[in-house]
């Protein structure tokens, strides 16, 4: 499971030190929570990942999390129409930090074969993004591929990332605030 | 009961109300102007040899180069009693889309007017709540008028070329 051997870790007589901070991010990779966002085929590709055969939660993430606030990785599995974008947006905004995104397959990515008046054309549209699964839909090993470069993503994250200037900039393009920043700076 | 037997029934009921009929894909079709929809509808429902008391659809058309009819109400209307479907069709011009509204006589037509609405822009008159229904409510259009691209206008990274615009 976690392997302390990644980091960099000065070994002594009973102990290992390393940072706090890559500690905590080795932890979150480890346990992160799911929240499910499916609304078509790539959420039936979703549930394939998540059963036995496929079997996400050999990756610490067995508990899906149906509530936003709960929730540290959001995945929008399937077409988002522009009527349900601002719930979409929502949700993510509901979401506590730190927070991912993972976009599977087409539609969610850049709209897909949907391109009408009816469908977002990608949800970066509203919100950002960290790993884009390609496919029509993704095969279960492609969403595990792009859970993979999640965990990657969390690994070497500095634990505040909700502090920096960028991220603030980053979510002010999409004009949602960053919560809490200022309570326990 | 037959398309011929109905038809016969309809012209003998209806008179100079029934415009224009034919059959389609082996259901008749009648046209009926706009005004005498809703009593000729009413009609056919209650006549108790008629009896076509279920209302399975409405929908619309736009006929773009049709001047002064470029938009076609047609409702579908089924007879249990007698297992036979009926097309009943009623063209409006684009500059008053209005019709009075079936929800006195179907509730069932509440939603399907209000889709009517929503893709075609045709006024239901009466309607308890004549809104959009599947459409976002900030859509300043209706998409189904030929007028609007299908396509979504804001999508930049279609080569036209390629994508038949």
């Amino acid at each position: 499971m976690g392997k302390i051997e990644d980091l960099e870790v000065i070994n002594g007589e009973g102990y290992q030190l390393t940072t706090l901070d890559k500690a905590v991010a080795l932890a979150r990779a480890n346990s992160v929570w799911p929240l499910p966002f499916a609304t078509s085929c790539c959420g039936i590709e979703f549930m394939a990942t998540m059963g036995s055969t496929y079997d996400l939660s050999r990756f610490g993430m067995e508990r899906m999390s149906f509530t936003p606030r709960q929730s540290d990785l959001l995945i929008v599995a399937g077409t988002i129409s522009k009527k349900l974008a601002p719930v979409l947006k929502k949700v993510y905004e509901q979401m506590a930090e730190p927070k991912w995104v993972l976009s599977v397959g087409a539609c969610a990515s850049s709209g897909g074969i949907f391109d009408t008046y009816s469908v977002l054309q990608g949800i970066d549209r509203i919100i950002p993004v960290d790993v884009y699964v390609p496919g029509c839909p993704p095969r279960p090993e492609q969403i595990i591929d792009g859970v993979m470069n999640i965990h990657r993503l969390v690994k070497h994250e500095p634990m505040r990332r909700r502090y920096s200037e960028e991220y603030r900039h980053l979510l002010g393009n999409y004009e949602i605030e960053v919560t809490n920043a200022d309570n326990d700076k | 009961m037959t398309n011929n037997s109905l038809l016969d029934l309809l012209q003998e009921h209806l008179g100079t109300k029934l415009i224009a009929s034919e059959v389609l894909f082996d259901t008749l079709v009648i046209e009926i102007s706009p005004s005498e929809a809703y009593d000729v509808i009413d009609f056919i429902k209650n006549d108790t040899t008629l009896s076509f008391n279920f209302l399975t659809l409405i929908g619309a058309v736009h006929y773009p180069e049709e001047k002064g009819r470029e938009l076609c109400v047609v409702y579908h209307m089924h007879s249990w009693k007698n297992a036979i479907r009926l097309r009943i069709k009623s063209y409006l011009s684009q500059e008053n889309p209005s019709i009075k509204s079936l929800t006195t006589l179907f509730d069932g037509a509440n939603w399907q007017e209000r889709e009517t609405f929503d893709f075609f822009g045709i006024q239901f008159e009466g309607h308890p709540n004549m809104t959009r229904i599947l459409n976002m409510d900030e859509m300043d259009y209706h998409p189904m008028l030929k007028q609007y691209h299908l396509e979504d206008e804001t999508r930049e990274d279609k080569d036209d070329r390629f994508f038949g615009r």
